[in-house]
């Protein structure tokens, strides 16, 4: 699939941090939340991005480099390039569940959480930040805020807020979007009370299609055979939550 | 090997866990991704498309350096089951020595030179394996600093493999693999006004290259006395098949990872012993070559 223009038709400001935009047309075959496209913008940069939203298809980014910061400078009418939808997304299972979104994996949770409405799953929405400005909107009604300052909603991490959670009702699964640290610690509390999740994780990615190999973790390819991958996968990542391939494919901390 | 079929190199990347992986799912032998002296970024993104059964890459041999390579290797070497082929290149020919020796350290079955990837250009400005000159002397350095195996890969890209296949064959190579990536070409993108790669141009794989490597094995293998490892474009059994009746002992496989996944190489050898059968052939050497 070679890359398709899609026109910016709105673009909102959701906190210091990430921008989300509103697309004019759909990917040719309809994402489910948890996969993601490769975004291009000719001159600057292809990068992995999860869809945020369908009915109009929404990428959410966050402003952390290069790539990213010339996506904050687009406007209304500008073009983005994109392939996908590409992965394995969340795999709706069971009631009720728990989000938990750390940084921009509210984009891919925003989604699941619409899917989930419609199809009358009873959820709860975790969103964590380390202050007030760097939360999302609140665009879910049952979402519950966390920040790491205590500058609004709870104060502490969205872990804590899972297992308060946990410890109160039963739930089915817990799906997790955010920093490494914060899924290991999900994966953590998940398993000591055998509670089943599925987890987004971020690995360096250059082609997309799962022929370069540079996301491989542990014998899988985070763009193909994840980027959501659930306990008993996870199980078999020794990687997880300790290294990473970089951009050349050397070992880095994860 | 249990069977004619090899990972190609640069498919599914640097790490040891991934050719353990391509091995589970029936390759007879795996390489590994090129990897030179020191690490290397390689092309920013976009680096690949795809598009109707072609591909396009310019990754630009991005990997994390031999002495990290080290590393992946021994972890294949140790639990793949199956023969690991290191494949090492450099852009300098004075390199080819330094990075051969280093690479034979982790003790990989086979060493593969690789001179003709069309994203890393020589002082010249083309692959080693576009003149008999620097391929014959890319194939010494490397023959001096290793007691393993030597396979050389050559470029298909030149106006006579031939010359080419008998100089690496004189300087010493116990294997030829043909062909790397053709073209190179490139892709425009009407709207952006631009080229898609990054790096403009990329190496061209899948199943459109098919009967160019399939010409450039028969002609290499009536050439040489060396075994010739055939790839480019193979997708199942009757790729590898005629492959094998054009004269190469072994078919290697890349970009049909991207279509089938890693479980290709199960695939591809179940379609290849049916249709031997059917030939009435038990056994790869009783293939008998197209004339
Ligand atoms: C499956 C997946 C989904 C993602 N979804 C989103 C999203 O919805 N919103 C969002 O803002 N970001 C998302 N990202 C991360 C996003 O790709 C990077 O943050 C990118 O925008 C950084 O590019 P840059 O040039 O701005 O920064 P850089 O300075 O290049 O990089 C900053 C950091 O981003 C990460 N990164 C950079 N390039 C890549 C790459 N090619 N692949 C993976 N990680 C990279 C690295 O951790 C790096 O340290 C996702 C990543 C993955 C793997
Ligand atoms: C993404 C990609 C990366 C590659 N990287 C390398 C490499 O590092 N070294 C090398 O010798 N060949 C590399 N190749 C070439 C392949 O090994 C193979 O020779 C070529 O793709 C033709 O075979 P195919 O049509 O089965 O893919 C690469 C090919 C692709 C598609």
């Amino acid at each position: 699939m070679l890359p398709i223009p899609f026109e910016i038709t709105k673009i909102s400001k959701d906190n210091a941090k990430t921008r989300t935009l509103l697309l004019a047309g759909q990917l040719p075959t309809r994402p489910s939340p948890g996969q993601f496209v490769m975004a291009w913008l000719p001159g600057i940069g292809e990068k992995p991005i999860g869809v945020a939203g369908l009915a109009p298809l929404r990428l959410t980014i966050a402003k952390v480099g290069p790539f990213s910061s010339a996506v904050h400078q687009l406007k209304k009418g500008d073009f983005i390039w994109l392939r996908g939808p590409f992965g394995k997304g969340f795999k709706i299972k069971g009631k009720p569940a728990i989000l938990i979104a750390g940084g921009y994996g509210i984009a891919p949770l925003t989604f699941l959480a619409e899917e989930m409405k419609k199809r009358k799953i009873k959820f709860t929405l975790i969103a964590g930040a380390k202050t007030k400005n760097e939360l999302p909107p609140k665009k879910i009604p049952a979402t519950v805020f966390c920040t790491n300052d205590g500058s609004s909603g709870a104060k502490g991490f969205a872990t804590d807020l899972l297992e308060k959670l946990l410890s109160k009702s039963a739930v089915s699964c817990v799906y997790g979007c955010g920093p490494e640290a914060m899924l290991v610690k999900l994966a953590e509390i998940c398993g000591k009370r055998k509670i089943p999740f599925q987890i987004s994780l971020d690995r360096y990615m250059k082609c997309g299609i799962g022929i370069c190999g540079s996301c491989a973790i542990n014998g899988f390819l985070a763009c193909k055979d994840g980027p959501v991958f659930d306990e008993k996968q996870v199980a078999k990542m020794p990687d997880f939550g300790k290294t990473k391939l970089d951009e050349s494919g050397r070992r880095v901390r994860a | 090997m249990r069977n004619p079929t090899i990972l190609a190199s640069g498919i599914l990347g640097v790490s040891g866990d991934m050719l353990i992986r391509a091995a589970h799912g029936g390759a007879g032998a795996v390489t590994s991704k090129s990897c030179s002296l020191e690490p290397r970024v390689g092309h920013p993104n976009p680096t690949v498309i795809e598009s109707e059964g072609l591909m396009m890459n310019a990754i630009g041999l991005s990997n994390p350096g031999v002495d990290e390579e080290i590393r992946e290797l021994r972890r294949a070497i140790k639990d793949a089951g199956v023969p690991v082929i290191a494949s090492v290149f450099a852009d300098r020919l004075e390199e080819f020595a330094a990075v051969t020796s280093r690479s034979s350290e982790a003790w990989p079955h086979l060493i593969e030179l690789n001179i003709s990837c069309p994203n890393v250009e020589s002082k010249i400005g083309m692959p080693f394996s576009c003149s008999f000159e620097t391929a014959a002397k890319a194939t010494q350095l490397a023959r001096s600093s290793t007691k393993l195996p030597l396979i050389v890969k050559l470029s298909p890209n030149v106006p006579d493999i031939v010359s080419i296949a008998r100089a690496v064959e004189d300087a010493g190579a116990d294997a030829i693999c043909a062909i790397n990536t053709v073209g190179p070409g490139m892709a425009i993108d009407i709207q952006a006004r631009r080229p898609i790669l990054s790096n403009k141009t990329g190496g061209i794989s899948g199943k459109l290259i098919r009967p160019i490597a399939l010409r450039c094995v028969y002609q290499i293998s009536r050439a040489v006395k060396i075994p010739v490892i055939g790839t480019g474009g193979i997708e199942n059994g009757k790729d590898a098949l005629e492959m094998l009746m054009c004269g190469a002992r072994a078919v290697g496989v890349g970009t049909a990872v991207y279509s089938q996944g890693p479980e290709v190489f199960s695939k591809i050898n179940q379609e290849l012993e049916n249709l031997m059968k059917k030939q009435g052939y038990s056994k790869i050497s009783e293939i008998k070559l197209v004339d």
